[in-house]
């Protein structure tokens, strides 16, 4: 945050602390707008205005408040709660309102989260490169590019001016070495650009307009790329029962999502599953440009013991760090772990707040909040002229995997893409554990154009042989359940056959094998080919009156399941194919 | 330091004082009752002129003259490497008539986070001697992995047999950091507690040993206190002397259990089924003072023990707690009954650290796949049994009986061994490679090729003959 640096100790705005409980304070006499920046107490801890009755104002606190008594002065910094945006986002790992934890550890000189410590979002003393893109005597309107820095090796950085400005003639801008807070160009109307902006971070970020999404967002995971896609710009819920998989989903996405910018929001979880990411990430290769993963990455990491408000704010911080990165151009993905954290988050401050709960103790605003935060999403054409998207992907995590609570309910009813994870699958250890009967895409139709053109011909056509196929299977299992597999016809039991190879061999991927972690779009497909192949064959084979058993004892079919792992996969599945035909043809 | 004599409201383990002057959140207090007893407590909620007290015997014997002092400061342990084989109760003082306590240090027992850019990822495996964790659920140092139990099963004779036999094969030879145990037990009966006691003595584990004992009939609100009690010990003991710390917090349930008094109490909004809404971030408080500092040589490792009430584990507790643990170990009813020791369910146990704790220079290459093959092939076995019930077996396919076979053995050979067999990782796999190899080679089809070459138990003509006769 960077409201260290201009903190004014105006008493005309200053209150006393009238009573602590947790998070929640509450102030006499302090002259504060809703979600104003206050600092509480002796020790200076951060917190935001967010509910104003007569001359009390009752504000949450970003940090525990052990100690804090009545009587302690609070200080208004008549700023709502803001974000630093520049460059240095990047390969930054933040808290849940944007101060860098690395920073923290030093300040702190200590590995435990010590209170009242603040620190800037982007380092205010690193010398960027600054290349100017626009001239002396140009005009530039709010949100126009007029320069760039290399913020990473990925990612050239653009400069805008802000959106709040005037706009006008630049009167002067150079190229040359700069920190953030100097002025790299100025308008005639007096304005000055710097690379920093603030932003506040329940605001959206201006647009001209959202457009329908018709990219999708390669994710490199079969089951999602082929059957249940996301589009660029577009939401998704993943909800799931604890130990379905949601974070290693979230991972890999992160990991492989051809996104240009990631912002990965670790929103009240583990904090070893941040360190995971935190050391994983920079030694990952991204699969776009082969630099560390990193250069692409901002992370937020407010874990699940970290102060409640905080997390309820994190999700704010990542949305709009993705907004900025929009306006620039980029596409960026926001992977948000988890987004029932959150809303307990916001439930814990409600029932301290003593509010009308809603349904289970939710607060009413809970619908509001969530559609808000998800319809931030979207791809946009920008105040500028680009376009960009941010595409928004939720993991849930319904109290006993039930999804039907309030969380999950109100998620699908703004998401377009539901993932939906599942115990039995985790338990039977078919990960992705993604139930491919409860899951949708409604992005399916409007993405079809873009597989058929670069992908192949006939993407819909075999996916959708491969959904019959699972769907009869499914209606197949039932009557199994009851009188065996052995009593079935054997046309149907060759069905089972084939709806196993597409279980094992294409919905299964193993995220922790060097290969199989990441499939491009005509690998899933070709795997569906060399089923098909089996398919078409072995019910030739059985019309031609082959037993079945025979035809499911073909040597060469289980080989499908290891198509995942090959990384010449083209030659793989053209001799798989050939062997598989030949071999079932040798039958008769 | 003032005396009030301002009470104005007892209610359950509440009390209400009036004070003239600001009173910190989380302050200790203490009560002298009109009889000479002084109890302690914690401030709630402060506001100009009211605080909320929660007093951690109980409120029986305070009257409204009773007298209260704030002490200016949060509840804090004096912590020392000498708590090492000492006893105390659910609150900190000794009950084991040792010697004084002479502190290094008064440590806040609240605990701040840990910053998660100076956590070091946990991947040391810790090896239990217990195959069906060792083996398919891998426990390493740093994580936090709960057991969750029922009533009626042996979740303590599992814990006790981890706290006897975790080591770290590497550190045996090398001689690393010192290993201790840090025991919180919250509302758990006398003879419970008689049991873990007499173990600890029986394997001379007390001398490395910090034991807090809040019992079945102490005082529910001291509860709350005595995870944090054993957590801050920890911690110390961790990151202050080095010590690899493995934290046993029993009963879970017990600990939910007061926090739901104490919200009721305060006439808070109640989140599911009553408890407290904050209930997530407060395990989270709790649970997450597990992990490893980069820099630091000690860890803290926890097994927190919960029994779900109703074996449900959509139960708040158990949800809750598996949405912030990395992983679960199940106590199955059904195997206890079967008589399989330990009754450890591995389906749906879980240990998310285990991927990066196991494998090649960490326990075996094969780890991994022999492990992801043995659930899917127990998984189906399990699937298969539902159907016997039905159809019988002559009805199943071959491939089908195997399976069945498999899940038999599975539980007699890999799971079951006894509360004293202490089997290294050497061994667990090669149980499993046995078992596995009752399968045809085509349907291993998690397991590298290379590995099914080299582990794959060929069945032996010459053996084959023998059984045959």
């Amino acid at each position: 945050m960077s409201k260290a640096t201009d903190t004014q100790s105006d008493t005309d705005t200053s209150g006393v602390i009238e009573s602590v409980s947790g998070p929640v304070v509450t102030a006499r006499d302090l002259d504060a707008r809703m979600n104003d920046v206050v600092y509480v107490g002796e020790e200076g801890l951060m917190g935001e205005a967010i509910e104003i009755e007569g001359n009390i104002t009752t504000i949450q606190v970003y940090e525990e408040t052990s100690g804090v008594a009545p009587g302690e002065p609070v200080v208004n910094t008549g700023e709502p709660l803001s974000v630093d945006l520049g460059p240095g986002i990047l390969d930054a790992i933040y808290d849940g309102v944007q101060r860098p934890l690395d920073v923290l550890e030093t300040k702190m000189g200590s590995p435990f989260l010590d209170r009242g410590v603040d620190a800037p979002g982007i380092d205010l003393d690193t010398k960027w490169e600054f290349e100017p893109e626009v001239s002396e005597g140009d005009i530039v309107e709010p949100g126009d590019v007029i320069g760039v820095v290399e913020e990473t090796v990925t990612i050239d950085h653009k400069v805008m001016v802000p959106p709040d400005f005037e706009g006008g003639e630049v009167v002067s801008i150079e190229a040359g070495s700069f920190d953030v807070t100097e002025a790299v160009a100025e308008l005639d109307n007096g304005e000055e650009v710097t690379m920093r902006q603030e932003w506040p971070v329940r605001k959206p970020r201006p647009s001209v307009e959202k457009k329908t999404p018709r990219t999708p967002l390669i994710s490199g995971q079969r089951i999602l790329d082929g059957l249940f896609p996301i589009a660029k710009g577009g939401t998704a819920a993943i909800p799931g029962p604890f130990g379905s998989g949601k974070t290693v989903t979230q991972h890999q996405l992160a990991k492989y999502a051809d996104a240009d910018i990631i912002v990965y929001v670790g929103c009240g979880e583990r904090g070893n599953e941040m360190t995971e990411v935190i050391e994983d990430f920079p030694e990952l290769e991204d699969p776009k440009t082969g630099n560390p993963l990193m250069a692409r990455t901002s992370l937020i990491a407010n874990t699940s013991n970290m102060p409640v408000a905080a997390r309820e704010s994190c999700i704010y911080t990542g949305i709009t760090i993705a907004e900025f990165y929009r306006d620039m151009g980029y596409d960026v993905a926001l992977m948000a772990d988890s987004t029932s954290r959150w809303a307990e988050a916001m439930r814990e401050i409600s029932s301290r707040l003593e509010e009308m709960p809603g349904e289970e103790g939710y607060p009413a605003y809970l619908a509001a909040r969530l559609s808000q935060f998800y319809e931030r999403a979207g791809y946009f054409e920008n105040i500028n002229g680009t376009e960009g998207s941010v595409s928004a992907i939720g993991a849930v995590s319904p109290p006993g995997g039930d999804f039907s609570e309030p969380v999950t309910q109100n998620t699908l009813r703004i998401v377009k893409t539901f993932w939906a994870l599942d115990a039995d699958l985790a338990e039977r250890r078919h990960f992705p554990s993604i139930n491919w009967n409860e899951s949708y895409s409604l992005y399916r139709e409007q993405l079809d154009p873009w597989f058929k053109e670069n992908v192949t011909d006939d993407w819909d056509e075999i996916r959708q042989w491969a959904i019959d196929i699972l769907d009869e299977e499914t209606e197949l299992q039932e009557i199994v359940q009851l009188v065996g597999k052995d009593a079935l016809p054997e046309d149907q039991q060759l069905t089972l056959e084939v709806a196993r190879y597409l279980r094992e061999g294409y919905l299964q991927q193993n995220a922790f094998h060097p290969v199989d972690t990441f499939c491009p779009p005509k690998k899933t497909y070709l795997i569906l080919t060399a089923t098909k192949t089996f398919h078409d064959e072995a019910f030739d084979a059985l019309d031609a009156g082959v037993p079945v058993e025979e035809v499911q004892s073909v040597e060469s079919v289980p080989q499908i399941n290891r198509i995942g792992v090959q990384e010449d996969y083209e030659a793989y599945v053209e001799t798989l194919k050939e062997d598989i035909t030949e071999e079932i043809r040798g039958l008769y | 330091m003032k005396e009030y004599q301002t009470i104005t409201e007892i209610s359950g383990p509440l009390v209400y004082a009036e004070v003239d002057e600001p009173i910190g959140y989380d302050e200790m207090v203490e009560i002298e009752t009109p009889a000479g007893e002084t109890l302690r407590g914690q401030v709630l909620e402060s506001s100009d002129g009211v605080v909320a007290i929660q007093v951690f015997e109980g409120t029986s014997g305070i009257d409204r003259n009773a007298s209260v002092r704030f002490l200016g400061e949060t509840l804090k342990l004096p912590v020392t490497e000498d708590l090492l084989g000492r006893v105390m109760d659910g609150s900190g003082q000794p009950i084991d008539d040792g010697p004084e306590i002479v502190p290094d240090e008064r440590r806040d027992i609240i605990g701040a986070a840990i910053n998660p850019y100076s956590r070091e990822y946990p991947e040391e495996f810790i090896q239990t001697g217990v195959s069906a964790i060792d083996g398919m659920n891998t426990l390493v140092r740093g994580q936090k992995l709960p057991i969750f139990s029922a009533s009626g099963l042996p979740h303590n004779n599992l814990a006790l047999q981890i706290a006897r036999q975790a080591t770290v094969p590497e550190d045996d030879e090398e001689g690393g950091s010192e290993f201790a145990v840090v025991f919180g037990a919250m509302g758990i009966t006398q003879e419970e507690a008689n049991e873990f006691m007499q173990d600890f003595e029986r394997t001379g584990a007390l001398e490395r040993s910090v034991v807090f004992m809040n019992l079945a009939d102490d005082p529910a609100v001291e509860r709350t206190v005595t995870p944090r009690l054993a957590l801050t010990t920890a911690e110390y003991l961790a990151f202050d002397k080095d010590y690899h710390v493995l934290v046993i917090l029993t009963d879970m349930t017990n600990y939910c259990e007061a926090l739901r008094e104490i919200g009721a109490a305060r006439e808070e909004v109640p989140g599911r089924r009553g408890y407290p809404g904050y209930m997530y971030t407060d395990l989270a408080q709790l649970y997450e003072r597990a992990g490893r500092i980069q820099g630091r040589a000690g860890s803290v490792t926890q097994i927190p023990i919960l029994t779900m009430p109703g074996d449900d584990d959509t139960h708040p507790i158990p949800d809750l707690t598996g949405y912030i643990t990395e992983g679960q170990i199940y106590i199955d009813r059904a195997l206890n009954s079967q008589g399989i020791q330990p009754p450890i369910n591995p389906l749906p146990s879980l240990s998310r650290l285990m991927d990066d704790g196991i494998g090649e220079g960490l326990t075996r290459e094969d780890h991994s796949d022999v492990a992801n093959q043995m659930y899917a092939a127990y998984a189906e076995g399990e699937n298969l049994r539902d159907l016997v019930n039905i159809v019988g077996r002559e009805a199943l396919s071959e491939r089908d009986n195997k399976y069945l076979d498999f899940a038999d053995l599975f539980e007699a050979n890999f799971i079951q061994q006894g509360y004293d067999t202490n089997r290294s990782i050497e061994e667990t796999l090669s149980i499993g490679w046995e078992l596995l190899s009752t399968l045809p080679k085509s349907e291993l089809n998690r397991v590298d090729e290379e590995f099914i070459e080299k582990y794959y138990v060929e069945e032996d003509a010459e053996t084959a003959e023998v059984t045959a006769d």
